[in-house]
């Protein structure tokens, strides 16, 4: 397996993690289905991240990458915290194989979440966290599958998308 | 740190015996061509004939009807496209599964852009194809049917002989993938009523980069790789004799050995399917009684595939996951799915083979590590509801 030393560290000793009780903001993103999913929970003071906890269902990277994103975020003001991109996330890291970028895109969009439902619940409009959504959700463009979530390809023959309406054989 | 392999579905060490014969062949020369006229192709020609026999002897079939090709995926597409090339004009219909080997699938795929029709027919909850099901896909034009004898996720084991059987009544050419059972269990072209079968050496104690397509006499089949008339005009090039030798000792090996090694890997998967019990939420795949004596295939749930393997391998354990980041895409298994498991157990999924060398204390010492990983993996998943 392709990845960086600081990704082994990471996801052999991840950082923060958890679920934070009674938590400022909930950032819950991905799917089982995609094979990764992650919640960050975040307690804010002062307009900053004084703690934050994750827990991650995935790969060695998205394990990592949960990890790192909330060591980032960790004392930053929220607006910092904002400026955190998936990008900055997978450099931080050492770089992240090619097909496992997705999983650094999960890490940010997770933080991203947890500080807007922060905002939402602000100002009064507590959202309830999306429940685990189920497989119909995926789409079918131009004959191939995607996963509404990481947008990846669900390609391997027809059978395979039989949950976006497929016929579970080979032809045509 | 004892490394521990229980991946021998990704390939068998190279047998002692037969790294032996191997380095014995390259030190008497080892690039003889036997298609050279004078005595050094004879001699050259002389040992691929008797690694043809040995080859065949392990499958039940005739020396000259084995064709020794690059490996597994050779075969298959020789198999598949040779019979949809050559029966083109009689009808363009194949049948298949929907559980196989890429090597078969994408060949078909291939087809399909061609202009040919596959049909895939479903399996049940343990991976098995129904015959009747098959039977019930035969059209006018169908000139192929494609199964695989064991699946190399689950392990189970399709009924080919019956298959083989419904193919030969209807006058459909029947070819059945059995890279991950030939040398493992018993293989027979006779009793399985095929017409051509694959096979690989690296899955039973030979050396990867060499297998076997056997093609039983008169099937209508073209070559797909042409040049020189070497392997009865069946595949061109000159011939992997290193390799092929390797290939002939490990089958002769297996023949020899089958019982004792089956007794011994069953002994082991027993073991370990025993202990997996002590933790919850396990699912097993594949048949539980017909299947591949040495390979294990079970997911846990709310924990991911690869990041298992991974923590394995950090300590020493090799194994395999289907699942769908260790393979490169995102997708979950589609023999699993395929089974009727969802999509998020799919992804939690460890393939666990084992091997002849492998032994009780290594299942114990690799089980101790696979529970801390799986409690350490649950405990971060927001999937796991803590007790």
């Amino acid at each position: 397996m392709q990845y960086s030393d600081i990704v082994m560290e990471h996801f052999k000793s991840p950082k923060n993690i958890g679920r934070i009780e009674n938590p400022d903001g909930i950032g819950e993103v991905g799917n089982p289905v995609c094979g990764d999913m992650m919640t960050i929970t975040i307690k804010v003071k002062d307009n900053r991240i004084d703690d934050i906890k994750f827990e991650t269902f995935g790969c060695g990277a998205a394990i990592a990458v949960s990890s790192m994103v909330t060591e980032m975020a960790k004392g930053k003001t929220l607006e910092e915290a904002m400026q955190i991109t998936n990008k900055s996330v997978a450099e931080n890291l050492g770089g992240l194989p090619k097909n496992k970028l997705h999983c650094s895109n999960l890490g940010a969009d997770a933080l991203h979440k947890a500080i807007m439902d922060y905002y939402h619940r602000r100002e009064g409009k507590t959202k309830e966290p999306r429940k685990f959504e189920k497989v119909e959700h995926i789409e079918k463009k131009e004959g191939k599958c995607h996963c509404p979530y990481c947008d990846a390809e669900i390609t391997e023959a027809a059978r395979f998308c039989r949950k976006c309406g497929s016929e579970i054989t080979l032809d045509k | 740190m004892d490394l521990i392999y229980f991946d021998h579905i990704s390939g068998t060490p190279i047998h002692t015996a037969v790294r032996e014969v191997m380095i014995k062949y390259i030190e008497q020369g080892g690039f003889y061509n036997p298609s050279s006229q004078h005595h050094l192709g004879d001699l050259a020609l002389e040992t691929l004939e008797d690694a043809r026999s040995k080859v065949a002897g392990l499958i039940n079939s005739k020396p000259d009807e084995i064709v020794f090709t690059s490996g597994g995926t050779e075969s298959i597409n020789h198999a598949i496209k040779g019979v949809a090339f050559a029966r083109a004009k009689k009808g363009r219909h194949i049948i298949t599964s929907n559980i196989e080997h890429q090597s078969v699938s994408r060949t078909l795929r291939v087809l399909m852009n061609m202009g040919y029709q596959v049909t895939a027919v479903n399996v049940d909850r343990y991976g098995l194809v129904d015959p009747d099901d098959v039977k019930k896909a035969i059209r006018d034009d169908t000139i192929l049917i494609t199964i695989m004898h064991a699946n190399n996720e689950i392990g189970t084991i399709e009924p080919i002989a019956e298959i083989g059987r419904i193919a030969r009544e209807k006058g459909i050419v029947m070819h059945t993938d059995a890279v991950v059972s030939c040398g493992n269990i018993t293989v027979d072209v006779e009793a399985m009523n095929v017409d051509l079968l694959s096979m690989a050496a690296n899955q039973f104690y030979g050396p990867p980069g060499v297998g076997a397509l056997y093609i039983r006499k008169k099937t209508p089949i073209y070559p797909i790789i042409d040049g020189g008339t070497q392997e009865n005009n069946q595949r061109a090039g000159t011939q992997n004799m290193i390799g092929i030798v390797g290939m002939a000792k490990a089958a002769e090996l297996a023949s020899i050995e089958m019982p004792s090694r089956t007794e011994h890997l069953l002994k082991l998967k027993r073991y370990f399917l025993e202990r997996l019990k002590e933790i919850d939420e396990i699912v097993i795949n594949g048949h539980p009684d017909n299947s591949l004596p040495g390979l294990v295939s079970f997911s846990v749930e709310y924990v991911e595939g690869e990041s298992m393997m991974i923590m394995l391998d950090e300590k020493g354990i090799c194994v395999s996951t289907r699942s769908a980041c260790a393979s490169g895409s995102l997708r979950a298994s589609h023999v699993l799915i395929a089974t009727g498991s969802d999509y998020a157990t799919a992804q939690g999924t460890l393939l666990f083979s084992f091997g002849i060398d492998n032994t009780i204390e290594q299942i114990d010492r690799a089980f101790e590590v696979l529970k801390d990983t799986i409690g350490f993996l649950r405990n971060i998943s927001p999937l796991y509801k803590k007790k």
